[in-house]
Formats: structure tokens, sequence, C-alpha cells
């Protein structure tokens, strides 16, 4: 029993430092889609609700995203934005491998790198469909 | 344009807010704005419930990580079969009668509220003396959390792993071909299945569905369905809900929780009967 609960609190303190390593990078994540996303909206404020494309557009290719966002144009920065969003539970995948090897937990590193190859099949896979 | 603006803030504010409690995507909450208030084509308003799932997800986890609410090797566990579950039901669009799955995974939810509503009744929220399961020792997916409402830390033990699993599978399965249940069916594959207490299981959820939405948020990103003058206000007001949310659920009686869900997640099960039954 003793053993066990030894056990236990190893688990547990292994678990919180992969978690606050987790939620910091993550914060990070969100905050910069966060304001990327807010200064895309005061943009399309400033510019009067105009998006910088005509209207019922916006840029859907990487090329055309990043040369509107150089250009400063409020679609194109909101864009970027959301992709920063979308990309946050991503990153919380590859930043969990990362924190269970620092915490030498082998199978989960095992179990995580099987979700992110999974999520990176499904990313190919949703394009092709 | 700022009235459009102001609106989607606070629907996303409320629907942040509601589903960081419940662990649900808020998908019940923005499709039927966006569709029957103002207007939208389905299309976009499905574009912008996949930006509000993985804000709710993202704005949410920070405190849950951060307090320990969640249960990280579940989530990683079962986030195998969510996309596993996903990109068959991608596949099997076409294939498979999405008839059947309504009424199969509508039953499931109405099921899985009965079921709480017995929890409720009995008022006992953490299972004690179950055995060990085998499994889940294996997989060091027993945890605890720190009840914020109780002050005190609940240690509780994760049962029935291969039904959570299956149930996981299904439910992947189901939000990949019918885009719905993004949280409704991680929730009950925990707390009905694997019989985790409700907050780690909402919390767990709300990790969980952000992964799950990235995938298939890549394809309707490049294909034109995010508008971004909807879908960014709406997840600003969603961020911001979300990390309201994920405190108050934390300081909220699980029961209390519980008797906001069952209602929900009825409703959501009957609402998917009736499209079976109607023919999908």
């Amino acid at each position: 029993m003793d053993d066990q609960s030894h056990q236990n609190s190893a688990t547990e303190n292994e678990m919180e430092h992969i978690e606050i390593i987790i939620g910091r990078i993550l914060q990070i994540g969100v905050i910069i889609a966060a304001i990327v996303m807010l200064f895309g909206l005061i943009l399309l404020l400033i510019n009067g609700g105009n998006g910088g494309y005509p209207v019922g557009h916006q840029p859907t290719t990487i090329s055309s995203i990043l040369s509107g966002t150089v250009a400063l144009k409020p679609y194109a920065v909101m864009m970027v934005g959301m992709f920063c969003l979308i990309m946050t539970p991503v990153l919380r995948v590859v930043v969990s491998i990362y924190a269970f090897y620092k915490e030498h937990d082998t199978l989960y590193v095992w179990i995580t790198s099987i979700v992110l190859v999974i999520l990176c099949i499904s990313f190919v896979i949703g394009h092709t469909v | 344009m700022i009235q459009t603006m102001l609106i989607m803030m606070a629907v996303g504010l409320f629907a942040g807010i509601a589903g960081a409690i419940l662990g649900l995507g808020g998908g019940i909450i923005i499709t039927p704005v966006l569709t029957l208030m103002m207007g939208l084509d389905i299309k976009y308003a499905i574009g912008a419930s996949i930006i509000a799932v993985i804000a709710t997800s993202s704005g949410s986890t920070i405190a849950y990580l951060r307090d320990e609410v969640l249960n990280l090797r579940v989530a990683m566990f079962l986030e195998i079969a969510t996309t596993i579950g996903g990109i068959s039901g991608a596949l099997l669009t076409g294939v498979l009668n999405p008839k059947y799955l309504y009424l199969l995974f509508g039953a499931l939810l109405v099921f899985s509220g009965w079921n709480m509503w017995r929890k409720l009744r009995r008022g006992q929220e953490v299972m004690t003396n179950v055995k060990p399961d085998r499994i889940a020792t294996k997989l060091k997916l027993n945890g605890s959390y720190f009840d914020k409402s109780e002050f005190k830390r609940v240690d509780y033990q994760v049962e029935d792993v291969p039904q959570g699993f299956l149930v996981m599978l299904g439910a992947g399965l189901a939000s990949g071909m019918l885009g719905i249940g993004s949280g409704a069916f991680k929730v009950t594959a925990m707390d009905t299945f694997m019989k985790m207490p409700l907050k780690p299981s909402s919390a767990t959820s709300n990790l969980m569905m952000g992964v799950t939405a990235a995938a298939s948020a890549t394809v309707y990103f490049f294909n034109g369905s995010i508008l971004p003058n909807i879908a960014v206000p709406l997840a600003l007001g969603i961020l911001v809900g979300a990390v309201i949310g994920s405190r108050v659920m934390q300081v909220l009686p699980a029961r209390v929780i519980r008797m906001i869900f069952i209602p929900v997640i009825l409703f959501i099960g009957l609402q998917m009967l009736y499209k079976g039954i109607i023919g999908g």
C-alpha cells in the first residue's frame, strides 16, 4: 500500500510539471491568436467594414493570406489570427509529447505521438476528400 | 456592421461560458443563432461553429491545466479513439446512412441523460469502493482534482476503459459524419461509462474537443466556409467567455452542473432521434 501511494504521488508530481508546461505554451498561443484577431478587427473598423476584398470574398490560399497581411488588409489579418487559433490544439499535442518525454513517461510519449500521427493523416485526408 | 459584430461577441461570450462549464462545443447555441436569427447559410454556420469549438477548448483549457482539473492521460488516450473515429466518419460519408447514426447516438444521449438523472438522485458524485481497474492502473488513468466548491481534494478511479474507448470511437465517427456532438458524447463516455466525476469529465472533454476539431477546421478554413467578419468577433467573445466559464465551473457544485447538463443533453439526444426518424 505504501509503495502504491508513493508511486501515486510521484505520478502526480510528474503530471503537475507536464500540465504547467503545456498550460504556459497554450496560453502564449491563445494570446497571440487573440491579439492578431483583435488587430484585424480593429483594422476592419478603421476601414469602415471594408475587408479589403470584394463583398463575400476572403483570401483562402496561404499566398493570398500572406500578401494580404503584408498589405494590412483586414480580412487577411483576421484569417491569420484564426489560423493561429486553429493551430493551438495541435501545438498542445506537440508540447505534450515533449513534456511526457521530459518526465520519462515513455508510454505516453507513444500514445501522444500516435495521436499526432492520426491528426496529420486526417489533415491530409481532409484536403483530398 | 458594428451591430453584427457586437451581437457575435455577446453570443460568443455566452456560448464560451456555457461551453466551458459543461464541456460542450457550443454548436447547439451558435448554429441556431447564426442560421435562424442572422439568416446565415448553414455552410458558414458550421464553419463558425468549428472555430467556436476550438476557441472554447483552448480558452478553458488554460485554467483547467493550471488548476489540474482535467485528466491529461485520459484525454490523450481517448484522443486516439476520437481521431480514428473522425477519419472513419469523413471517409464513410455517403457510404453509411446517417439516419441510423442519428438514431443510435440520439438514443445513447437520452440513455446518458437518464443515467445522469439517477446519479443526481443518488446524490453521490464520486464512486467510492470501486475496485481498481486493471487497464486504468496500467495506463495510469486514475486521477484527482481539487474541488473548489467543497474545498477538498477528490481522488477518483477510472473504470471500464474499453467501453469508454468504444464510445469515443463512435463519438468521433458521429461528429466526423454529422458535424455535431463534439462535446456531448465525450462527457457521456467519461461520466456515464468510465465513472469519472463530472468536473474532470467536462474539463477533459474541453481539452479533447479542440484537438478533434482542429483537423476539420483547416478544411473549412481553406475552402472559404469560415467568414472572418462573423467568426473573429465570435471567437474573441468565446475566448473571454471560456476563461470566465472555466473559473465559474470550478466553484459550482457538481450537482448544479449536472442539473444544467441533463436537460441540455436530453435536448440534443431527442433532436437527433427526431432527425433519425424523419430521415436525417
